[in-house]
């Protein structure tokens, strides 16, 4: 039989796609994990973020890759190479710009990414491991986020990471060693420089995408969570199929596609019209190189580190003959660890807002509305009303958790649903 | 309900960003800034405040990461004048804008090195240069005789005295008072030397700008148009699910 | 770049688009990725074309700046800028000394003498290319006897066309046995004659290469 073009086309493409499957699992895994994996067709708005954070991350590392050709992790040099990429490097500008508003809208979609959990209780079992594997994420995003600021060594650069890594000191009996073993130096110098460009730009990297590896595997393993909360393999019909499930492909693929361009579109609105983002994307300060003699006159850390750096300062006094600096490093280590609790701490007998009482609505208000307030008064200087609303927040903030075994357990519940709504 | 409060909590967070009264550029003191617009399309500005950088402040301020012939280019310059009017200092029309000035001899004489000027109207901003250049005054109890309003006590001499004239300060009153036929320039000559010299160290800041701004209107637009696409395409798909 | 990646892209499409059209079989009442109706399904399938030819436009657009960050930058190319020779103190039979570099090759700098000029004219058969028919080694105004726009003056790039060894100049040995000196490179005995024209039975293939440049005056020459 004659076959036509494209047919003989469609033909030798199955031929060479059988040959792969004899030696690859390829065809197998694209079902497993896009045709054949059954999202809950319910999505929402807020289930575009962990797409979205892989797509920034891919950003990031391309960027990041391209930025490294020409920058030089010296105290000499690394300020001077920063310029060179951003004037003498065709489309540097671009580049550096796509990485440094990448940071940020890195954490934007992270927090929204995890404030859906929140929301859906989608950390809630059999997800308890995928939560903590986010957890890890997050920590991991913020350790890298850290030691790339430093990179550029500009004087914002230099002191932010002087006071943080000066946080270690704090710690009693082995504070003072801490410090300098991770510096290398006795003050924060170009050794630091030197290792965190290594930290940055190799080993975090790599635990990251390991990370969101894991993250992708277990996700897959026990299904996605929907803003119903309930669990949509429970209801399957006689292929084994859930009933309120639709293939990710290419129902979701096309979905996140339109999502990606869109927040493409905002991304680039910020890259080539606002990448300065008035002083909170890239600092001010940050336009003059490192300087150990001349501090800035405000040192703030960027914006996605400003309410754990408000619940450090609110911490004002001492406790237990241990000075105010180590409660305040406690309270801000026990800020970014205590959401990992949340599958233990979340007693409700439903997963989602929509069925829970007033009490978690109402403290999960109260909880976004004291982490917001603690982000901006982490920009500013700490002066007294502002400590006193700090304190007030970061109260709030740890209430959300401690709480949470309380409320959820005692307050009046909407039965769940059988079936997805929209 | 929740969508309501969702958008409330967006609009509330970018509010208290761009309200946060906190400012990096304000002055030392408060002095109040006259307004200060740039206008990067203006070469003959450019031009001008290139040949009057290299004139008078080159001396002391590099611009060490910017090269003569990018800046050349961008400003309309042909090379071949470039080399000529602003390069003094024998060196090749690629090289970085450096200075010859000694920074160990120059915190000598001015208790600080001068610093390198290419991002600092980035720094601090156009509109803080522009008034502090206008805004130094004769100071007898400062080591060289001048003071400013924008930075106090600066350790930097008023090296367009000669231009500007005699400029005395009432504090009682917080005025500046310009002594009139005492400087080689009007006021309306000074200040347009002055703006063309901050617009031309805002085009240093970021040599980029324009180009910038002109490709995102293009990335937006086609953003728009592939947006549109998938649009319908998902819009199209989801058909299927009920 | 040109069109591969577009047709790599478009075969990779195709699959996909298969793949999105035809997954009827695994679901049950649900969607099954074509839609019932004729229309639909051809809507359906222009949609994706369309939206993949947009896309794939996107993509090289947004490749276009990571493959131009690769090109030379400023500062090479500031390196690269043409280098001016001084020329006034050079004797005839002498190479210019120090040896001046440009793009990071030596250049090579030889007075010739009458002597010399005339030689090159005539003692030709000892050379591999003698007429500089290969293009690639000397710009248009250096296709002569004596490979360069001056008869006076040699410019060539110090480089041995064999395997970039930088060659010795030589000027008195019994070089070419006419007794007129040229190069010897010292890591495979390559030999050049005083218009750098290799000479046969040497491993190096070409004449040395002649850059371009130009006489701003009689005594400075302009290379590059």
């Amino acid at each position: 039989m004659q076959q036509t073009n494209s047919e003989s086309k469609q033909g030798s493409l199955a031929n060479a796609m059988s040959w792969l499957d004899a030696r690859f699992p390829a065809t197998e895994t694209f079902e497993y994990h896009m045709s054949k994996y059954y999202a809950p067709k319910n999505f929402n708005f807020f289930y575009y973020f962990g797409w979205l954070a892989t797509f920034v991350l891919v950003n990031q590392l391309v960027t990041g890759i391209w930025l490294t050709m020409n920058y030089v992790p010296s105290g000499d040099a690394a300020f001077a190479s920063v310029e060179y990429i951003m004037r003498d490097v065709e489309f540097g500008w671009l580049i550096r710009y796509l990485h440094s508003t990448g940071a940020s809208a890195f954490f934007v979609v992270v927090f929204l990414h995890m404030y859906r959990a929140l929301m859906y209780g989608s950390y809630r079992g059999p997800r308890e491991l995928l939560w903590l594997i986010g957890m890890a994420i997050f920590i991991a995003l913020m350790a890298e986020g850290f030691f790339g600021y430093l990179l550029p060594w500009g004087n914002m650069s230099y002191w932010g990471a002087q006071v943080i890594v000066s946080l270690a000191g704090a710690i009693p009996y082995v504070g003072a060693d801490l410090m300098e073993w991770v510096r290398g130096d006795f003050l924060m110098s170009e050794v630091a420089l030197n290792r965190f460009f290594a930290l940055h730009v190799v080993a975090l990297p790599i635990v990251l995408l390991g990370l969101v590896f894991v993250h992708f595997v277990a996700l897959h393993h026990v299904g996605s969570n929907n803003p119903d909360g309930i669990e949509i393999k429970k209801n399957k019909d006689e292929n084994g199929v859930p009933v309120d499930g639709i293939p990710f492909h290419p129902y979701y693929t096309v979905h996140d596609i339109h999502a990606t361009v869109v927040f493409l579109f905002l991304f680039c609105a910020v890259v080539f019209f606002a990448p300065e983002m008035g002083g909170y994307f890239i600092e001010k300060p940050n336009f003059e190189v490192a300087n150990p003699l001349k501090t800035p006159e405000h040192i703030a850390p960027v914006w996605y580190y400003t309410p754990y750096y408000a619940m450090l300062r609110a911490a004002t006094f001492p406790l237990f003959g241990l000075d105010a600096k180590f409660w305040g490093l406690v309270t801000m280590a026990a800020a970014v660890i205590i959401p990992a609790a949340l599958p233990w701490l979340d007693r409700s007998p439903v997963k989602s807002m929509r069925y829970k009482g007033i009490l978690s609505k109402a403290a999960l208000g109260i909880f976004v509305v004291s982490f917001i307030i603690l982000g901006v008064l982490g920009v500013l200087p700490a002066e007294k009303e502002y400590t006193i609303l700090a304190q007030i927040c970061t109260m709030l903030y740890f209430a959300y958790f401690v709480l949470m075994p309380w409320y959820t357990r005692v307050e009046q519940t909407k039965p769940e649903p059988e079936r997805v709504t929209s | 309900m929740r969508k309501l409060a969702k958008v409330f909590f967006s609009l509330a967070m970018v509010g208290l960003f761009i309200g946060a009264p906190f400012s990096w550029s304000a002055a030392k003191n408060d002095w109040p800034m006259e307004a200060f617009e740039p206008d990067l399309t203006n070469l003959p500005s450019l031009q001008n405040g290139f040949k009057v950088y290299a004139n008078h402040c080159l001396g002391c301020h590099s611009l060490q990461y910017q090269r003569y012939g990018r800046t050349a280019d961008d400003l309309g310059i042909p090379r071949e004048l470039a080399l000529e009017s602003v390069v003094f200092t024998g060196q090749k029309i690629g090289e970085l804008i450096t200075t010859s000035m000694d920074p160990e001899q120059a915190k000598a004489w001015f208790g600080a090195a001068p610093p390198d000027l290419t991002l600092e109207a980035r720094l601090r901003s156009p509109e803080w240069i522009y008034n502090y250049m206008k805004t130094f005054y004769v100071d007898e109890d400062r080591p060289l005789g001048a003071n400013n309003g924008v930075y106090p006590n600066v350790g930097m001499p008023n090296v367009l005295l000669h231009l500007q004239g005699v400029q005395r300060y009432d504090a009682e009153t917080g005025q500046l008072f310009l002594e009139p036929g005492t400087g080689s320039l009007s006021a309306e000559e000074f200040d347009q030397v002055i703006y063309d010299l901050t617009n031309f160290l805002y085009y240093v800041g970021e040599p980029n700008r324009l180009e910038r701004q002109r490709l995102g209107i293009y990335v937006l637009l086609f953003l728009v148009i592939l947006g549109t696409f998938t649009y319908l395409l998902n819009r199209e798909f989801w058909k299927d699910v009920h | 770049m040109g069109l591969k990646p577009k047709v790599f892209k478009s075969q990779v499409l195709k699959t996909v688009e298969q793949t999105a059209l035809s997954t009827g079989d695994a679901v049950h009442d649900a969607p099954t990725g074509d839609s019932s109706n004729s229309d639909g399904s051809s809507r359906r399938y222009f949609l994706i074309q369309a939206t993949s030819v947009v896309g794939a436009a996107g993509a090289v657009g947004a490749a276009w700046p990571f493959v131009s960050y690769w090109s030379p930058s400023e500062k090479a190319k500031a390196l690269g800028a043409p280098v001016k020779i001084d020329l006034s103190k050079l004797a005839p039979g002498e190479m210019l000394s120090p040896i001046v570099a440009w793009r990071g090759k030596p250049v090579f700098v030889v007075r010739r003498d009458a002597d010399t000029l005339a030689s090159l004219e005539t003692d030709t058969e000892m050379l591999a290319d003698p007429d500089s028919a290969v293009a690639e080694q000397q710009p248009d105004f250096a296709v002569n006897a004596w490979r360069s726009e001056r008869k006076e003056y040699g410019i060539f790039l110090g480089v041995c066309t064999h395997l970039g060894c930088s060659p010795k100049y030589v000027v008195t040995d019994n070089f070419v046995e006419t007794g007129q000196g040229g190069f010897f490179c010292p890591c495979h005995g390559s030999r050049f004659d005083m218009a750098g024209r290799v000479v046969k039975g040497v491993p190096a293939p070409s004449n040395l290469e002649v850059p371009p440049y130009r006489f701003e005056s009689d005594t400075v020459v302009l290379i590059g």
